[in-house]
């Protein structure tokens, strides 16, 4: 069967199960979007290539399936370069395919070109440029197998305008044939019985529960690992869900803005059994003052983050839920099994002690000029269904989104950890729930967040996405203003916004969304229960919060985690 | 004036000579033979902080495999790290960690030198004692070819430099592990994990 380069690279998109495209077309990319008319998959046209980036990721985070977007050369490959990075520092799978100039005119700087293989090179895991059609097929199976093997991540196909046009025979591999990369699944069955050895003469063990938990579907080996040695889990920012919050072992977020009892107990562990973690320097405070007199067990698909900052005891190269159920089959019998758990009642009871003195906190009756916005996100997480799916964008709101959201699922969560890209939310929300159409998906925006993607709200309304948007307006950069006022002395440089400037409702009704404003406590149920009705086009919720709330706990940029500052509600002290 | 060669190639240290000490690692490199591999390695290097030393690439007798000898100075990363990062890529296949007391080692120089009358027959002395080549014969220079070990190349510079360099290039080693005669360690082999 002969078919056009464009059919193919549509054709071997429907050999890989794509069902759905985040793109925008243009010059270069034309003629695969041709063949897309007659294809099964859905295509949604975002309205600025960066949403599509961050919509392929939304749905590649809540489905575990690589997301797919595709976009034109030049300035919209340039676009897509926050998502491959963001996608690329979360390890979340991504395929993006972009349009190139004809290859008779690469390196002349033809209109619209860019060295979007050398821009791209250190954001993904691999990148391709195609020069005769015939590769498409290959390319595309070897671009799936990469960015869903071993640690996920993104990956880029360019393809140039002739390639698309050029005639090629169809054919179809039966398999990926990369000589250069053979991941690592199974662990060291010798590590694995050292480690079991180690967990069980440990006294003061904590589980560290990274974002690879999630990408390896790990989170039921990890509940029953938790509760067959009863060792306390702490869930990171990329983690949360991957053990339920609701459970009687976990601790919440550990890092720059967790809990006490999560910060604390990682601290005075004398072992961290480090799960898809990668000791981020967000988690890790000041590195020599982190864990002193901690062990690490490390385990990892990408051997290249054990020992890269804090060395390994045991480091252990593999997929984590499968070396999650061997270590629980190596506790169960095997060497280690003659020896009995060590005693964690002490520990327990120590960690309970830390909970019930210092559980998170925010001075619920204030008198602050705004609502709380604690208080907006604890009612929306009672008071949307369970199971829901949370997105998020980036500041003060990411934060309080994390820590006050109820996380008891995996998957659930959709936020830009490694980069911290603002702008993520709402095209983020707008993915995840085109990945779980069954899932009510909400996202907390920021203010300057929503502003910097909010127009993907016109493809929601257009393509009937019916996400919702929990708008905390501080009027504020608010993260920024919160550092200039802890650490310059609240000398503000260029973070005032305003409230109402952009008027968000208005701004949102010609988006074609449901919007509401709610500016007092007793409103904010209401408007989350009319929001959480609306099932045929999205909303926008704005709540005028406290511009001067500030995220606590926090541990000072480059202080140790034993710094860690409780917050007003404490009195200032601890 | 010593014209140095590629930047990569720092050719007069202090004192003349390579500071070539523990801090300097071979890794000889198989990639796959495509077009852009160099650019993937090279960026990973510069993107992580790593520094090189010195670099050499050529076509293997496989030609869908290239190899890369790459000079790694320690001192900005652990070796372990720099070699999981570089396994990362997808084009490369094996790495073999060679450590310099384990290596033979091979590296080009040429160098034009002033050769006036009365220095040409020091110099050609030199050649003959060092096993370098002649290349070029012009009115007042010479262009000369040595191959052999970086320090002895190192020597040969230190001392034709006194009869005044004119342009000097060096290839970049290339190294092999040492053939195992039951007691040298040898070159410690990474294909990729598997
Ligand atoms: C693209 C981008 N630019 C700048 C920053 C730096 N930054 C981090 S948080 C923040 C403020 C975010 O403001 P807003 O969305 O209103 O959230 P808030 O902190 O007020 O909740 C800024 C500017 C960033 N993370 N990403
Ligand atoms: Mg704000």
């Amino acid at each position: 069967m002969k078919l056009t380069g464009a059919q193919a690279l549509i054709k071997s998109l429907e050999m890989q199960g794509v069902e759905v495209i985040f793109g925008l077309p243009g010059g270069a990319i034309l003629p695969v979007y041709d063949p897309i008319i007659d294809s099964p998959i859905r295509h949604i046209l975002v309205r600025h290539e960066q949403g599509a980036g961050h919509m392929a990721e939304g749905y590649a985070q809540v489905t575990n399936r690589p997301g797919v977007a595709m976009v034109t050369s030049g300035p919209a490959a340039t676009n897509i370069v926050t998502p491959l990075a963001n996608a690329y520092m979360d390890s979340t799978p991504m395929v993006v395919i972009t349009g190139q100039v004809a290859t008779s005119s690469i390196g002349t700087d033809a209109f619209q070109e860019a060295d979007t293989t050398g821009i791209t090179m250190s954001i993904t895991k691999h990148n391709w440029l195609i020069t005769d059609a015939a590769e498409i097929p290959e390319v595309v199976a070897e671009a799936f197998h990469v960015a869903t093997n071993g640690r996920p991540g993104p990956v880029l196909i360019d393809v140039p305008k002739d390639v698309s046009n050029q005639m090629m025979d169809w054919y179809w591999p039966d398999a990926v044939d990369l000589p250069g990369f053979k991941p690592t699944t199974k662990g060291h069955p010798r590590s694995i019985q050292a480690a079991a050895r180690m967990i069980k003469e440990a006294r003061r063990p904590v589980l560290y529960v990274g974002g690879g938990v999630i990408r390896a579907g790990a989170s039921r080996a990890l509940l029953t690992l938790a509760e067959k040695t009863g060792i306390p889990v702490v869930t990171t920012l990329m983690a949360r869900g991957a053990f339920p919050d609701s459970h009687p072992l976990c601790l919440g977020m550990p890092g720059m803005h967790g809990n006490y009892s999560a910060v604390t107990a990682m601290q005075k562990s004398d072992l961290l059994v480090t799960l898809g973690a990668r000791f981020d320097d967000r988690v890790t405070g000041k590195l020599s003052g982190f864990a002193p007199e901690a062990k690490v067990i490390h385990v990892d698909i990408d051997p290249a983050e054990l020992s890269k900052i804090r060395h390994a005891d045991i480091p252990i190269v593999g997929d984590v839920r499968s070396v999650i159920e061997d270590l629980i089959e190596a506790l169960d019998k095997g060497e280690a099994g003659e020896m009995v758990q060590a005693d964690l009642a002490p520990w327990i009871s120590r960690i309970r002690e830390w909970q019930k003195l210092y559980p998170l906190s925010y001075d619920r009756d204030g008198s602050g000029n705004g609502l709380k916005p604690q208080y907006v996100i604890e009612t929306l997480s009672s008071l949307t269904p369970e199971g829901s799916i949370l997105a998020s964008g980036v500041g003060q709101h990411q934060m309080w989104a994390s820590q006050y959201w109820r996380f008891d699922h995996p998957n659930a969560w959709v936020n830009s950890g490694g980069l911290g890209t603002m702008g993520y939310a709402v095209p983020a929300s707008i993915g995840a729930k085109v990945g779980r159409p069954d899932k009510v998906v909400w996202a907390v925006d920021g203010d300057g967040c929503f502003q910097m993607t909010a127009q993907e709200l016109v493809t929601a309304s257009a393509e009937r996405i019916p996400v919702k948007i929990a708008l905390l307006n501080n009027a504020y950069l608010g993260m920024v203003r919160q550092w200039q006022e802890m650490f310059y002395d609240q000398r503000y440089s260029e973070v005032y916004l305003s409230p109402d400037l952009p008027d968000y409702v208005k701004w949102a009704e010609a988006m074609g969304c449901v919007a509401l404003r709610v500016e007092a406590p007793e409103e904010v149920a209401p408007a989350i229960e009319k929001a959480n009705d609306i099932n045929d086009r999205p909303v926008v919720i704005e709540f005028r919060i406290d511009s001067g709330e500030k995220v606590y706990p926090m541990v000072p940029a480059g202080a140790s985690n034993d710094e860690i500052v409780l917050g007003p509600s404490y009195g200032g002290a601890r | 004036m010593t014209n140095i060669g590629p930047s990569i190639v720092p050719m007069s240290l202090p004192g003349g000579r390579s500071s070539r000490g523990v801090s300097l690692h071979v890794l000889s490199v198989l990639v796959e033979n495509r077009a852009g591999v160099l650019a993937r390695v090279a960026q990973l290097f510069s993107r992580r902080g790593y520094n090189i030393y010195s670099l050499a690439v050529a076509p293997t007798d496989d030609e869908r495999f290239s190899r890369l000898t790459v000079v790694v100075d320690l001192e900005s990363a652990p070796l372990e790290q720099i070699t999981k990062q570089l396994h990362k890529l997808i084009n490369v296949i094996k790495i073999t960690e060679i450590d310099p007391v384990d290596a033979v080692e091979q590296e080009l120089l040429l160098a034009v030198v002033a050769a006036d009358v009365s220095s040409r027959g020091q110099i050609l002395e030199l050649v003959g004692i060092f096993g370098a080549k002649v290349l070029d014969v012009g009115l007042e220079r010479l262009t000369l070819a040595l191959a052999d070990t970086p320090e002895k190349l190192d020597d040969f510079t230190e001392l034709i430099k006194v009869f005044g360099l004119i342009e000097v290039q060096r290839s970049g080693r290339v190294a092999l592990a040492k053939l195992n005669r039951g007691g040298g360690r040898g070159g410690i082999s990474r294909g990729k994990a598997s």
